[in-house]
């Protein structure tokens, strides 16, 4: 089990080091440099943009500015953001609790959904109400995420007025009220962000999960669970999905780029303060430092999460642990 | 509606059903052959819903290639930016106006046009390219195996729409047809990945290790003996990377860096409302159904393939 995590853990790292070669040759590759980006003024003198350009490091030869760069994000400085007049790190320091608060609510909401789901899917395959959750899920899984989180808002926010439109807490009364009521409202304030993302994962995990079970259901010990007697309850609750659990446990390493890439429109739709908000912000401003770091950021997530993946499979599933 | 505006409907209907009914017939009559594309064919024809899903992809090229002969207004043209502005759907502009005024109908139209072209082109890009990489992997193995798969493992950990969203702002404004390129050099990975599994697996059959033994050269191998053995799943593969790609672009534009205005794209036909959106909620809300309904029928025809050409999983 060490042995394992080690090894993992060191394929990760090579992983993370790839990711931030190959933004390091794009940002290259791409025409211009930060300080003729960010500076854009045309009567900005000469003799600034120098000073930056110098204090950038960009009049260093090539190989230097790549070990820099390295060592920016192995020491987690990430540069300095203009457009935030902060260290990179800063900004998404603030940023990130934010946005993992919103990823677990919604990883344990489309996990339980999902499988619930996918189960029900399963035992009554082919009758109309696989049909319909069947035509349910692939419509949400087709689509577009900022488009799914525009019709929640308007729908929930808008027109029922069931729950905030933006931000974590009610900027006014947040102040005044007592510990019991702001947590209430910044739970108030979640439902609508984690909700939208959930509904976006739940409709894959509900697929993958009647494929796994249906999968699980041709297989001896399922027959012989059967052959001796057991209800069909206890035959697929405890027999056939402790199995078909198996592929689900790879799905939350798959599913957290999808997940990451949903929450930068989610968010932004919500005015929810995470990365997904920085990054569409920086879209703007041209803030090339911050969009590296989170590129980097968010592989470092997935990698940790495909590690936690690969441990929950090695704990559930003897037969990994024992080859090591 | 003007006389040639109503011929044009007719005439994109009646290809529509010209092409399906074609596709219906070839498939039946192939029910018997022996060859197994044809026999692909004819399993996919057995699923009504898959092919029901195609009639409406169908239905959409077609609407999509007649567009400017079908269109009752310009998609771009702003008659009365105050008078026309906002209009809610009615019998001249069945899905609304926008905030300049232009008919939502006309720009879906138009739209349909630029989402699916951009979106076939990128993936025929991909799926070319993630062929060629991961047939190398997999053929050569070893070392070059090893170091080509842990770079796919690299780009497949970055979210493709970040990556996208990084490259699109370090370029600044691409024409459409850079856009093209940077959706297709972004949507490789995964086939790659797929492929190389496939060429593993295929390199050590009997075909091959025949053609190796009568002294062919690697090239040879690979472009007659194994490539035409890894189509189907990248056929599969493709159809469904064709859905991902509408999303992808449509997500681009709405943020703005992908097709810009006054083009139309669905992605900035829906950026166009979201200002408004609690009041003039049509103009968010058409091109986002327009591209669920796309989506979903790929989706529906990549699973409907990958019954047809992999009979094994059938019995699932």
């Amino acid at each position: 089990m060490i042995a394992l995590l080690l090894r993992r853990l060191a394929q990760g790292v090579v992983i993370v080091w790839l990711v931030a070669t190959l933004t390091f040759l794009l940002l290259h590759a791409a025409p211009g440099d930060p300080v003729s980006a960010t500076l854009t003024d045309p009567l900005t003198p000469p003799a600034v943009r120098e000073y930056w350009t110098h204090r950038l490091g960009l009049d260093l030869p090539l190989h230097q500015q790549y070990l820099h760069y390295l060592a920016s994000i192995g020491s987690g400085g990430f540069g300095f953001s203009f457009p935030h007049h902060r260290p990179v790190s800063a900004v998404l320091a603030e940023a990130l609790p934010n946005t993992l608060l919103l990823m677990a609510v919604a990883i344990a909401i489309a996990f339980a959904a999902g499988i619930v789901i996918g189960v029900v899917q399963a035992r009554r395959k082919g009758r109309p109400i696989d049909w319909g959750l069947s035509i349910g899920s692939l419509f949400f899984y087709s689509m577009p995420d900022f488009w799914l989180a525009l019709m929640m808002l308007l729908v929930f926010a808008y027109w029922l007025r069931l729950f905030p439109a933006s931000g974590m807490f009610d900027p006014v009364m947040y102040g005044v009220m007592g510990p019991w009521a702001r947590a209430v409202d910044r739970l108030w304030h979640l439902v609508l962000p984690a909700a939208t993302l959930a509904l976006l994962v739940t409709a894959g995990v509900a697929r993958f999960q009647r494929a796994a079970l249906l999968e699980v259901a041709r297989e001896d010990f399922t027959r012989t669970a059967r052959a001796k007697g057991l209800g069909e309850r206890a035959v697929v609750w405890r027999h056939a999905l402790r199995n078909a659990l198996l592929p689900v446990i790879t799905l939350f390493g798959l599913a957290l780029p999808a997940l990451l890439g949903g929450s930068v429109f989610v968010e932004s739709v919500f005015s929810w303060p995470g990365m997904g908000t920085l990054t569409v912000n920086a879209i703007s401003t041209r803030d090339y430092q911050l969009l590296t770091a989170v590129v980097i950021v968010t592989s470092v997530l997935v990698v940790l999460g495909n590690l936690v993946a690969d441990l929950l499979y090695a704990w559930a599933d003897p037969r990994v642990r024992l080859e090591g | 509606m003007s006389a040639g505006r109503a011929a044009a409907w007719v005439f994109s209907a009646a290809i529509t059903v010209a092409l399906c009914l074609g596709l219906e017939r070839a498939a039946r009559r192939s029910s018997g052959d022996a060859g197994p594309w044809r026999r692909a064919l004819a399993r996919f024809h057995d699923n009504r819903v898959a092919m029901v899903a195609l009639w409406i992809v169908v239905a959409a090229c077609v609407v999509a290639a007649l567009a400017p002969w079908l269109v009752p207004y310009s998609p771009t043209a702003t008659p009365d930016i105050v008078a026309l502005k906002n209009l809610p759907p009615s019998a001249a502009h069945p899905l609304g106006t926008d905030f300049a005024s232009r008919d939502v109908f006309s720009r879906l139209l138009y739209g349909a046009r630029v989402s699916l072209s951009i979106a076939l082109l990128a993936i025929l890009l991909s799926a070319t390219v993630g062929t060629l990489y991961g047939a190398t992997a997999g053929y050569y193995g070893g070392r070059v195996d090893a170091v080509m798969m842990r770079i796919i493992d690299a780009a497949l950990s970055i979210p493709r729409i970040l990556l996208l969203i990084t490259l699109l702002v370090l370029w600044g404004a691409l024409p459409i047809a850079a856009l093209i390129l940077v959706l297709g050099f972004t949507g490789w990975f995964g086939v790659s990945r797929l492929v190389r599994a496939e060429v593993l697996s295929l390199k050590e059959r009997d075909m091959v290790v025949a053609a190796r033994a009568l002294g062919a050269r690697d090239r040879e191998i690979i472009f007659r003996h194994i490539l035409p053995n890894v189509l189907s799943p990248v056929v599969v593969a493709a159809t469904l990377g064709i859905a991902n790609v509408i999303i992808i672009e449509a997500g681009l534009s709405y943020l703005g860096i992908g097709v810009r205005p006054p083009l139309p794209s669905w992605g900035n036909m829906i950026q166009d409302g979201v200002s408004q959106i609690a009041t003039v909620w049509w103009v968010s809300l058409f091109p986002g159904l327009a591209i669920i309904a796309t989506v979903m029928a790929f989706n529906i025809i990549g699973d409907g393939l990958r019954d047809a050409l992999d009979p094994r999983q059938l019995d699932g």
